[in-house]
């Protein structure tokens, strides 16, 4: 065979395979718009639930699901960005971070589940926040901190050590080398990373499941301590486990479309803010 | 008096013996050129004097380095951002900071708390000046430093440098990546700033090093084989090595 040939089929092989991943997120798509498409309403997205969640909207679920991404948010970025830059900056290649970096993998690694039954039994029972979003939001923000670190790292990672010996070289410490001049070119691609796992956290089921999510609430939470309800356990809820499954499956279509409309809409958002920030970061 | 001076310089990565008992001395207000072959050391001496060297893991260091005679190295009273405002550096690829012109040259006086007003904008402008790039650039100093080109961005990097008022300039091949014409524009600067500065100055370029320098270090190995005044290196040297190298037949 020619190796014209083979570059030719190789070609298509990898043509074809890349088409048919797109295939299967359109066919995914297309699957939830065409069912969920005729739910969608300025009713659906601000009532509460009503007739045992087979009618009425899902706006409890859409509020709980926005705090607990701002609340594990608030968790898992400064947590994790600190971490990012403390491996990165400022330990050597050693046996230390060689350490952290695996455990941090390690964390990544671990099922969401386990994250549920680990913050039930720290957040819930032992520091006794009881079910609330406080401690949802501790439980997803840990499931976050992998994804921020390794974000952070690789952002990190990405800049040229001629910009670190340029700042030194002008007698800068590491700690203004890092504020100063790393930090504001690493943050478009940090920021992207975080929203991308805003995204994964406000798709979480298992998390939640024991420490924050509520099967039905008839009001919206008040404080911090509250249960709330959330777009990923309320779809469970009423596609399995409700009195009326049948009845609610509307209902469960269009929760589905407003979870992915969610996460489509913060993957766009992550592209146009890595562009903002991008320009930006050159113009001052 | 010396403004440079290192006594028996013995520098290790790990095991490897990159500089070999090196003893030089340089006068203030000159330009000397250090030359050779790539991994032959002269990077790794002009690093010592700001102790670049020190970020590389595994390095150790041996004999003494001096700076207006004061030792650096072994100094509790030297401090290495002290020691970094004195003894400036300009990098082989040009690495100016993203964010504006201004700000750019303002940065070293920043991070070492020279923060009022007026006097940052003063020194901003005499050392764009200084680096010959005020005209071009005094009607964009809001403008990302990044729109400039290759070598206007070398000559920011220099004025950045100059801003916090060094006495000595390291220049580490500040040239090499940039156009016929930029680097004349370099090397004309280089020829000014002797005046008020003591530069070293790492090149691959002969012809570079005899238009810019003073004296001449040739090394080889590890070890300086010879250093003496550059029209003696070029014209007379005293080793076959330093002929062989500076005439192109090797290197």
């Amino acid at each position: 065979m020619s190796k014209n040939l083979k570059e030719k089929i190789a070609f298509w092989i990898f043509r074809i395979l890349s088409l048919g991943v797109l295939l299967i997120l359109f066919w995914i798509l297309e699957f939830i718009f065409v069912r969920g498409w005729h739910m969608l309403s300025w009713d659906f997205l601000t009532k509460m639930p009503e007739d045992g969640m087979t009618k009425g909207g899902i706006y409890p679920a859409i509020i709980g699901t926005l705090y607990l991404v701002a609340g594990s948010m608030i968790v898992a970025f400064p947590l994790g960005v600190m971490a990012g830059i403390y491996i990165h900056e400022y330990t050597l290649d050693s046996f230390f971070k060689r350490f952290i970096k695996l455990m941090t993998n390690n964390l990544a690694g671990i099922p969401s589940i386990v994250f549920g039954l680990f913050g039930m039994a720290l957040f819930v029972n032992t520091m006794k926040f009881g079910d609330s979003i406080i401690a949802g939001s501790l439980t997803l923000g840990l499931l976050a901190l992998p994804v921020v670190i390794r974000v952070t790292e690789e952002a990190l990672i990405a800049i040229d050590d001629s910009f670190r010996h340029g700042s030194y070289a002008l007698g800068a410490t590491k700690l203004q080398t890092v504020r100063k001049v790393i930090l504001p070119m690493a943050m478009p691609n940090i920021i992207t990373g975080l929203i991308l796992s805003i995204g994964r956290v406000s798709g979480e089921t298992a998390p939640i499941l024991f420490t924050v999510a509520a099967y039905f609430l008839p009001k919206l939470p008040t404080s911090l301590f509250d249960q709330v309800m959330a777009l990923p356990y309320h779809l469970y809820v009423i596609s399995t486990s409700g009195t009326k499954v049948a009845e609610s499956r509307d209902m469960a279509y269009g929760t589905a479309l407003v979870l992915v409309l969610f996460v489509l809409i913060l993957n766009l958002l992550a592209n146009a803010l890595r562009k903002y920030l991008g320009n930006k970061v050159k113009m001052n | 008096m010396n403004k440079i001076e290192t006594k028996n310089l013995n520098l290790y990565y790990g095991t490897f013996h990159a500089l070999k008992g090196i003893t030089m001395s340089v006068k203030a207000n000159t330009v000397t050129a250090l030359i050779g072959p790539s991994g032959c050391g002269k990077s790794t001496y002009l690093r010592l004097f700001n102790r670049m060297n020190d970020l590389i893991p595994g390095v150790k260091i041996e004999g003494d380095v001096l700076l207006d005679e004061k030792d650096i190295y072994n100094n509790k009273g030297m401090r290495i951002d002290e020691l970094r405002k004195k003894v400036g550096m300009v990098f082989q690829k040009p690495n100016p900071f993203p964010k504006s012109i201004f700000e750019n040259v303002a940065y070293g006086l920043r991070v070492n708390g020279m923060n009022h007003a007026s006097f940052v904008e003063e020194r901003v402008e005499t050392s764009l000046k200084q680096a010959a790039l005020w005209d071009e650039v005094k009607d964009k100093l809001k403008k990302s430093a990044f729109a400039l080109s290759g070598g206007q961005q070398q000559r920011l990097c220099i004025a950045r440098a100059l801003a916090i008022e060094p006495s000595v300039l390291l220049m580490d091949e500040p040239a090499s990546a940039l156009d016929p014409i930029s680097t004349a524009k370099i090397e004309d600067l280089i020829y000014e700033l002797k005046n008020k500065y003591t530069i070293i100055i790492v090149t691959h370029n002969m012809q570079q090093a005899g238009r810019v320098s003073d004296k001449t270090a040739f090394f080889y190995l590890g070890d300086l084989i010879e250093y003496n005044d550059t029209n003696i290196i070029f014209t007379n040297p005293t080793d076959p090595n330093t002929q062989s190298y500076v005439t192109g037949r090797f290197g």
